[in-house]
């Protein structure tokens, strides 16, 4: 067995690698392509720096491509972000012109590579016009969905989807992302990367020098965010629900960590209300590097709960980050946070400052019921929102629709 | 025998499920009971047995999905059919179509006598997903009961599914693969087949159904 798969079946057990292979085995030397818009920052392309060597592991010519464009390109596509989880944003024209010119140009620097790959995988709207421009692609293309877009702001949809249209699959992580396309539309939650700097685990002295370091207090009760600085993500909310919950426990600490990604050019505005509204000092706002995994890391396993208080979500690895270290989630009732957050078991859906508040006041106060909230989360997490399980539901999918659409398909 | 070899010989297979939106939802019972008519076998087969090879906390208490809709605040949040529904037993209809109509007639039954439900709307809809299964043959044979016993500890959960659950839409007995194959046997292994029958996979885990599984194959071969 290969050094990376004999490292995950000592997380996941042998069973799951021996099932992974057997799986890919059927598929064995497919060129396999991904292409997303970022390589450092957010959800994505963490997932995406695990995978791809997984796959190679595997036996695929795994390769993983990016689009870049200029300043006009990023805001466009973060206009469409929006739009996609529901904001009603009017792109210009010419912002939509300069997204279709990115992706013509990207396309011409990506043929060789995509017009002859068995599989690709596109992540997200930025390289969604690709397809466009390598109509005669010989293998098949899946359009993968990882934003909460199960109301988005319909001229914007109308516009991408005559570009989604055109791929053999989708792929959407909750079934009520899904959108009216002539194609199936798999439901494939995504994962984290247990082995990854960010998830491993860390010692007590490095998780208490790296709380000191930033200012923290190791030894008082600490509620931590971890997200971009994005309004979605409503970090002013956290504030207000720390204010609500520190007038009951004065000792209480809130972290907001947030990083840059390259393509959202909004950070920086929400960044600043953020920072306006963090009034008192046991509120620490944290702008890391894109690299500081193992500083997050250590924040996440200092805190006594994990917040992700978002009002629209695609999936929430921050989440399953903080659950997969042992800890309860108080999390936004919204997208996939739903599919991870198990009311009362594994932490509680919150829809108002309000109610975080009130249960982060619950929680310290019941310190035994919290330990195993995060234990159950831990159990959660390792039975379904590892990389190994992504990784065999696209397995999976590629056997689908190399092998016809049928019900059963029986490889014998 | 599907799932098994030719004569006395048992070939271990494995599969895997995908899960796919059908973009149909029902927001109020008589759209579940509507939808029900005509929605693809394949989602009545996920929303039955899907549940299993998919996040779920294990200590859910509904075993399918319309009954868990039926109870969830925020489903319907009516008892009685979620009761109705959840004592359902799937093997017990010849096929999918004959679960279909017994579902309907059910739901429609409540529809009749529940004035409230027939103007209840739910806060969340169900969304009805439809299920593909990969099978594949994992290579290995097994030649003897004892055999058997032996190398079920290193199959996966996902094979466990595939020969104790998934055959029960297979077999001719709806029952599971390890007991048809030792039918071959004739009696001998009878007592085993009636303590393999006796699991009730519905309210565990797959971890949890191979653990009584391989816990029943120790009592009998100990």
């Amino acid at each position: 067995m290969s050094d990376l798969l004999e490292q995950y079946s000592k997380v996941v057990g042998e069973e799951a690698i021996s099932h992974l292979r057997q799986l890919a085995s059927k598929l064995k030397g497919m060129k396999v392509v991904h292409v997303n818009s970022t390589r450092e920052g957010g959800g994505v392309a963490e997932i995406l720096h695990r995978l791809v060597p997984m796959q190679l592991e595997l036996g695929f010519e795994a390769r993983w491509e990016i689009v870049s464009g200029g300043a006009d390109f990023y805001d466009c596509t973060k206009s469409m972000h929006n739009a996609l989880q529901g904001n009603p944003v009017s792109i210009p024209d010419r912002l939509l012109k300069n997204f279709e010119d990115t992706n013509q140009a990207n396309a011409e620097k990506l043929r060789p590579v995509l017009h002859d790959a068995d599989i690709v995988f596109i992540h997200d709207p930025q390289p969604a016009p690709l397809i466009r421009f390598i109509p005669d692609h010989k293998g098949k293309w899946i359009w993968r969905c990882h934003i909460d877009a199960s109301q988005p702001y319909r001229p914007v949809w109308n516009y991408l989807r005559r570009f989604v249209i055109r791929y053999d699959s989708s792929v959407f992580s909750l079934a009520e992302f899904s959108q009216a396309l002539p194609h199936p539309q798999y439901l494939i939650p995504p994962s984290i990367d247990p082995l990854s700097v960010k998830n491993m685990e860390l010692g007590e002295e490095e998780v208490r020098s790296v709380c000191i370091e930033h200012g923290i207090d190791p030894d008082r009760p600490l509620i931590v965010q971890v997200s971009r600085f994005d309004r979605f993500k409503d970090p002013l909310g956290v504030i207000q629900a720390f204010k609500l919950a520190r007038k009951f426990m004065p000792s209480l600490q809130l972290v907001l960590v947030g990083g840059t990604a390259t393509d959202d050019p909004e950070g920086e505005a929400v960044l600043a209300e953020v920072r306006f509204a963090a009034t008192e000092p046991d509120i620490h706002v944290l702008l890391l590097p894109p690299d500081a995994h193992r500083a997050v890391n250590a924040l996440q396993r200092a805190a006594d709960i994990i917040i992700q208080k978002s009002i629209k979500e695609g999936f929430g690895l921050t989440v399953t980050e903080g659950m997969w270290k042992g800890k309860p989630v108080i999390g936004g009732n919204t997208g996939g946070i739903r599919l991870q957050v198990i009311d009362h078991h594994t932490g509680y859906l919150v829809t108002t400052p309000e109610g975080a508040a009130l249960r982060i006041r619950y929680l310290l106060q019941n310190r035994n019921m919290m330990h195993e909230m995060g234990r159950k989360a831990r159990e959660f997490v390792k039975d379904n929102f590892l990389l190994t399980r992504q990784l065999r539901e696209h397995l999976t999918l590629m056997v689908a629709l190399t092998h016809g659409a049928e019900d059963r398909i029986d490889l014998d | 025998m599907d799932g098994n070899g030719n004569g006395r010989s048992f070939n271990i297979k494995d599969c895997a499920l995908s899960a796919i939106a059908t973009g149909v939802r029902a927001h109020n019972l008589r759209e579940l009971r509507d939808h029900m008519l005509r929605i693809h076998p394949g989602s009545i087969y996920y929303h039955f047995w899907g549940g299993l090879l998919r996040p779920r906390f294990d200590e859910r208490e509904f075993n399918n999905d319309f009954a868990l809709w039926l109870h969830e605040a925020h489903g319907l949040h009516d008892e009685t059919l979620a009761e109705r529904l959840a004592v359902v037993d799937p093997s017990e209809y010849a096929d999918i179509e004959q679960l279909r109509f017994q579902l309907i007639d059910i739901m429609s039954d409540r529809l009749d006598e529940s004035e409230k439900l027939r103007l209840t709307h739910a806060d969340k809809p169900f969304e009805f997903i439809r299920s593909q299964i990969v099978v594949f043959d994992t290579g290995f044979r097994i030649s003897s009961p004892e055999d058997l016993a032996r190398t079920a500890r290193s199959m996966t959960p996902s094979s466990y599914f595939f020969h104790f659950i998934d055959s029960r839409r297979r077999t001719p007995g709806r029952g599971n693969d390890f007991c048809e194959w030792l039918s071959n046997y004739g009696p001998e292994y009878s007592r085993l087949c009636d303590k393999l029958r006796e699991i009730d996979p519905y309210f565990i885990s797959l971890a949890e159904l191979k653990n009584s599984i391989l816990a029943t194959f120790d009592d009998y071969f100990s």
